[in-house]
């Protein structure tokens, strides 16, 4: 079950990786006439919870789906802690795609089958487990989604937030080692998305997975984000973590953040307060 | 023109995959099953209806237009055995499907397209087409006994049709569907029909799996799917035609 169990292969494959990570190098994607991205360099660690951010249309989907190969980069490389993806072939590609958890912005689930089945379906696609152990499994991983009680419905007779959690149950039922996620928890209700962000730092850390996530909601940018890429205009225009976000000067970043009336109060407060705190440096000085 | 060639090119690279790297049997044994199910058990009843009409029809349209009292009135009954067998049954039943179950695979596998269930599939590291064309395939090699069906209750219909429509006896009736037969009649429609079953599982794969857009382009990939599968169903009757009957 443990996928962890072959990363001393690779190690020992290649000495100098010692950091598991994503590394994404200059990577352009264009439809037809429109650059979505135009060259973008980051990496993305394991045991970390990745955030890409970005106004709506900013190409933070797109950004995902070229990591994860649906959509094929312009140019560029992306590798998974040093397989680099596009010199793989067919067969290693779909091995290392075993290795992948997603959840779409969509969710994506199949719906010709219930809850259920959909989060055990990668288990039984890709273990040898008996019916027994993938249906506790799949209990766990429903629970740990809080998610309850909907085990026989289908996907078109539940909310679009319980979609969502099946979705994230889906994503990691198998313990992936990459886990990206499409806006995790937009259409949930603020408590639900803070439990869903805690369980998604949680397992990160957990398994020691490498985590992406897309996001615009700024209480999980400030409750996980370990590393922040901000996109604009197809450019990744900054990056950091979610302390140095609330002290930056970088104006996209400021007008992003501070989007709402209640964040600018804050942003206020809190800088009257450090000019006041400087002045009383100032006249202690003095 | 070009374009044309490049969806053919495209088919057959579709198919090469649908056979790569096959799923796991567990996995793949009730995805047969619920396929068998709806499209051969689901379009039985349709089937079944027209076929045994048609059957009437032709032996009362061969009653109406035998005016002449020297050819025999068994000759209803080989005429409508012959066109049932060799073309109503085969070609017209696959028509039919065409747009039933033609259609229904287009617009499932297109929809799974259009919500991402396709890129889900692939992320996972399944071969999609596989995992969906293939079980399609596999239930339409039944297809032949669908035609088998249709055939005898085509020519059960038009036994009733001529007997209680008082064209013709009973008996005579009987004498005219043994009169002249081939057996090779037979094994010609069936190999008709496992070639149908292949073209209509697999072109109406290629319309929804490769569809781009939303729900809307969904229906008219539908569309343009029965219309593809009727227009090569054609084609091929016509060469299989030439091939094996002349
Ligand atoms: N398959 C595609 N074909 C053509 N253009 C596309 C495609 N996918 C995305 N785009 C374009 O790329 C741009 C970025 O889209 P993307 O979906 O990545 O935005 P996003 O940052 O995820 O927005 P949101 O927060 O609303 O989900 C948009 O202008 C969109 O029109
Ligand atoms: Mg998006």
């Amino acid at each position: 079950m443990d996928l962890r169990g072959n990363h001393t292969d690779r190690l020992s494959f290649n000495p100098v990786t010692i950091k598991l990570m994503i590394e994404v190098k200059d990577i352009e994607k264009s439809f037809g006439d429109s650059k979505v991205l135009k060259g973008i360099s980051t990496t993305f660690e394991s045991g970390k919870t990745n955030l890409i951010i970005g106004r709506s249309g900013s190409g933070k989907t797109v950004m995902l789906k070229t990591l994860l190969g649906i959509h094929t980069p312009d140019a560029g490389t992306i590798s998974f802690d040093g397989r680099i993806y596009s010199d793989l072939d067919k067969d290693e590609k779909r091995a290392l795609r075993t290795e992948i958890g997603m959840v779409f912005q969509g969710s994506a689930l199949f719906d010709s089958m219930t809850v259920e089945q959909n989060v055990a379906f990668p288990l039984r696609m890709f273990t040898n487990k008996r019916s027994k152990e993938i249906m506790d499994r799949v209990n766990e991983t429903l629970d740990r989604v809080n998610l309850k009680d909907a085990n026989k419905k289908f996907p078109n007779e539940i909310s679009g937030g319980m979609q969502k959690r099946v979705a994230i149950a889906r994503a990691i039922v198998n313990n992936p080692k990459y886990l990206f996620c499409d806006e995790p928890n937009s259409g949930l209700d603020p408590e639900t998305s803070i439990v869903i962000d805690k369980l998604v730092q949680e397992i990160t850390k957990e398994y020691n997975i490498t985590t992406v996530i897309n996001t615009h909601d700024m209480n999980s940018v400030l409750q996980i984000g370990e590393k922040i890429v901000f996109l604009k205009n197809g450019l990744k225009e900054w990056e950091g973590n979610n302390e140095e976000i609330l002290e930056t000067r970088n104006k996209s970043i400021v007008e992003f953040v501070y989007s709402s009336d209640l964040f600018k109060k804050v942003r206020e407060a809190l800088l009257a307060d450090e000019q006041e705190h400087h002045a009383h440096d100032n006249d202690k000085k003095a | 023109m070009i374009k044309i060639l490049d969806q053919i090119g495209r088919y057959f690279l579709m198919l090469k995959e649908v056979f790569n790297k096959p799923t796991k049997w567990v996995v793949m044994r009730p995805l047969i099953f619920k396929e068998v199910d709806d499209l051969i058990i689901g379009s039985m009843a349709i089937v079944a209806f027209i076929s045994f009409f048609i059957g009437g029809v032709v032996a009362i349209q061969t009653a109406l237009n035998l005016t002449n009292p020297l050819i025999p009135k068994s000759l209803i009954a080989f005429a409508t055995r012959q066109s049932v067998i060799l073309e109503f049954s085969p070609t017209f039943i696959s028509i039919i499907m065409a747009g039933r179950a033609g259609s229904y695979i287009t617009s499932s596998i297109g929809t799974m397209r259009v919500t991402e269930q396709i890129d889900a599939l692939e992320v996972m590291g399944v071969n999609s087409l596989n995992y969906l064309v293939f079980p399609k395939i596999i239930a339409l090699i039944l297809y032949p006994f669908v035609i088998a069906i249709s055939i005898c209750l085509g020519i059960m219909g038009g036994w009733l049709a001529a007997v209680y429509g008082g064209f013709v006896g009973s008996d005579e009736f009987i004498r005219g569907i043994q009169t002249d037969f081939h057996p090779f009649h037979i094994l010609y429609a069936f190999i008709k029909t496992f070639i149908f079953g292949f073209v209509l599982a697999t072109i109406p794969s290629f319309h929804g799996f490769y569809m781009k857009g939303g729900a809307l382009e969904v229906g008219k990939a539908s569309t343009t799917s029965f219309v593809w599968t009727c227009v090569v169903i054609i084609l091929i009757d016509y060469l299989l035609t030439q091939l094996l009957l002349s």
